[in-house]
């Protein structure tokens, strides 16, 4: 009697000092990132009258962040292009199509990746990469190049904003594979084995089973590889060849625009003045481009599991 | 299972490793107080923390220095941040460091050198202390010599001159059969001393075809950028059919283009550099202590190499202590003689400076005093 007596307060203090330890770190949580924006914007302000000479020649801090921002984007955006049926490829192969024995070895092999320095990766990209695919650009060039994607003239390094979207791909790559294929194993049996009782062959069932059920995780795994995307820094600071104030659709030449994250990387070093205040003001535009890209998966996340069945 | 046997393997392996560690540690810490013991007999009156910051083009060289300032006085620490030219002249100015290195000489463009002057009751003294050429670096297949006139130059890095065939380089290169490929033409992405010094040659040199101006950003869209001197170096040896510009000593197994002086074709080497810094004239309305130099990169001397980063040391005549004026006097003695500059040399790959010149600079270190 007693001794079940203790067990229960014992419990309950363990309860408490556990329940006050989440909150603690959940409460830490928002006044890192309160601190993170209040920083953003109370050195980011007095950016907006800085003279051309500290932006890089540009007349504005609109005009300054912009390119950086399309640069940004279009970066993130090829590499999800590719990133993400590889990555959903990967992941369905893992849960379903491979067995057991090769899933185990290929799944770990895939969580590596993500273990690579993103410095490794801008080696890579620079030295191996790059290199390799200058010839494949030159042949685009020649081909396709009506299309303004292509209109060259191509690098002979390869060190383009379709190579920086290349290695963010691989980058993004295991965490959407990681989070797609326990998605992926979590489909509900029954599903599957009706899908496969009523006759349909194995991408049937993948298609009418597993794709649906897995929407919203598929939604939200993409956009943490986008996160990984836009703010990724240093593989981009070093395989880009960037050039400020430039906005171009042309993927494979010399002339590029930078990303917020490598611009800042690559100009803070030699910045002064209201220079490092304009530097934080695009900072503090891809904070709030971040915020808003979270903020509308949660929606698409929300609205679709809504939609899906079961 | 197999994680529990893992763990029983790994965890007396890294007790093992970190005892390793600790016990060499200790080993070490023993070397450096024998080695402090034996200098300490001899007299040594300079100790303490000197603070200095500032081009960051100085920094293999200062490394060298601190190195070598450090064994001959082991009760004295030299700190260099290598944060940049502006920022060094701003944290000396601001009375932050005792020294600053720059890229630059003070001007009073933005008024730093009347802010100088203040922070330091007298004019600043100024000495250059590490010259380095900037070698023109050339990537392109079945050329191994190549020859560059002022003109040339400015033309390619403009975009004017866009294939290796064009006319101009032909006529630079009458021996060598170039091939008809597209030029990539490689600059630094970041603001850079090398841009600056760079490009300040290509507005001397050729003023009609260069017309953007002395700039440590690359001013055009135009043509391949890299991020430091390292990633020109790489993209120029990545790429196929490119030039850039780097500092000589990194250079490495590149082909390195000669430029037309006069009327012969320059290499960058040491002395070749340093000569440069010989037959150009004196910033004019400078005081006595003030060694800042307008490089002559016009220049038609036979033998001087017009492509060169002069960096300077900052420092104050007077410092209102005296271990603080003992310690730059002691530092900066030693940078510009002779010992640190090989140090610098053999380090950093930059040219000693000639004889007449250091002997002007030790002489005006030589006043350095307290107040």
């Amino acid at each position: 009697m007693s001794a079940s007596l203790t067990t229960g307060t014992r419990r309950r203090t363990g309860d408490l000092v556990f329940a006050g330890g989440t909150r603690v770190a959940s409460a830490l949580i928002l006044v890192a990132l309160a601190g993170v924006a209040v920083f953003l914007t109370v050195e980011g302000l007095p950016a907006v009258d800085a003279p051309a000479d500290k932006l890089g020649g540009a007349g504005s801090l609109a005009a300054f962040v912009w390119p950086l921002l399309f640069g940004t984007l279009l970066a993130a955006v090829i590499a999800l292009l590719i990133a993400t049926p590889l990555s959903l490829a990967v992941a369905l192969m893992i849960s379903h199509y491979a067995p057991r024995r090769l899933s185990g070895p290929v799944g770990c092999l895939v969580d590596l990746l993500a273990a690579v320095p993103s410095v490794v990766y801008g080696l890579w990209g620079i030295a191996f990469l790059g290199p390799r695919l200058g010839p494949v650009y030159a042949w685009l060039e020649q081909h396709l190049g009506f299309l303004p994607f292509f209109a060259g003239p191509a690098s002979s390094s390869g060190r383009t904003i379709l190579t920086a979207g290349v290695v963010l791909a691989i980058m993004a790559l295991p965490i959407i594979t990681a989070i797609t294929r326990e998605i992926f194993a979590q489909t509900p049996r029954l599903h599957e084995e009706a899908a496969l009782a009523l006759g349909a062959t194995r991408w049937e069932t993948v298609r009418l089973a597993v794709l649906p059920s897995a929407r919203s995780g598929i939604v939200s795994a993409v956009m943490l590889g986008l996160g990984r995307a836009l703010g990724e820094t240093m593989a981009v600071a070093m395989v880009l060849s960037a050039t400020s104030g430039v906005v171009t659709l042309n993927m494979i030449g010399t002339v590029n625009p930078s990303t917020i994250a490598a611009n800042i990387a690559n100009g803070f070093p030699e910045a002064t003045g209201l220079g490092v205040n304009a530097l934080i003001a695009s900072g503090l535009v891809l904070f709030v481009i971040t915020f808003v890209v979270n903020f509308a998966a949660r929606a698409i996340v929300v609205r679709s599991g809504r939609g899906a069945p079961g | 299972m197999n994680r529990t046997s893992l763990r029983r393997v790994a965890a007396p392996s890294v007790v093992a490793i970190a005892l390793g560690m600790g016990l060499s540690a200790c080993g070490a810490a023993n070397e450096t107080d024998a080695s402090a013991d034996t200098s300490n007999a001899s007299s040594d009156t300079l100790s303490g923390t000197l603070n200095g910051a500032g081009a960051s083009s100085q920094e293999a060289a200062m490394a060298a220095w601190q190195a070598g300032f450090q064994i001959a006085h082991p009760d004295v620490t030299v700190n260099y941040d290598p944060i940049g030219s502006g920022g060094g002249r701003e944290q000396f100015i601001a009375g932050g460091t005792a020294f600053a290195g720059s890229d630059a000489y003070l001007d009073d463009e933005e008024g730093e050198l009347s802010a100088a002057a203040e922070r330091c009751g007298t004019d600043p003294i100024e000495v250059p202390d590490y010259v380095s050429p900037i070698a023109v670096i050339f990537n392109v297949d079945g050329v191994e010599d190549l020859q560059l006139s002022g003109e040339t130059l400015a033309g390619i890095f403009a975009g004017s001159i866009t294939t290796w065939d064009d006319p101009s380089i032909a006529a630079d290169n009458p021996d060598v059969e170039l091939p008809d490929t597209t030029i990539t033409a490689v600059h630094r992405a970041d603001d850079s001393g090398t841009t600056d010094n760079f490009t300040a040659y290509l507005e001397a040199a050729a003023p009609s075809v260069w017309t953007h101006g002395e700039v440590g950003e690359w001013p055009l869209q135009h043509g391949e950028a890299a991020q430091g001197t390292s990633g020109v170096v790489s993209a120029v040896r990545n790429g196929s059919n490119s030039i850039g510009y780097a500092d000589a000593s990194q250079a490495g197994d590149l082909g390195v283009a000669s430029v037309k002086v006069g009327e012969q074709y320059v290499g960058p080497t040491a002395g070749a550099a340093a000569k440069v810094l010989e037959v150009s004239p004196r910033v004019a309305d400078r005081s006595e202590v003030d060694l800042a130099f307008e490089l002559a990169r016009d220049t038609a001397e036979s033998g001087a190499y017009p492509i060169v980063l002069a960096s300077y040391l900052i420092a104050c005549q007077t410092y209102a202590d005296q271990q603080t004026a003992d310690l730059v006097k002691g530092f900066l003695t030693y940078v510009v003689g002779a010992q640190g500059q090989v140090a610098a040399a053999e380090s950093a790959g930059s040219a000693p400076l000639p004889d007449a010149l250091r002997e002007k600079a030790l002489g005006i270190i030589e006043t350095i005093s307290a107040r």
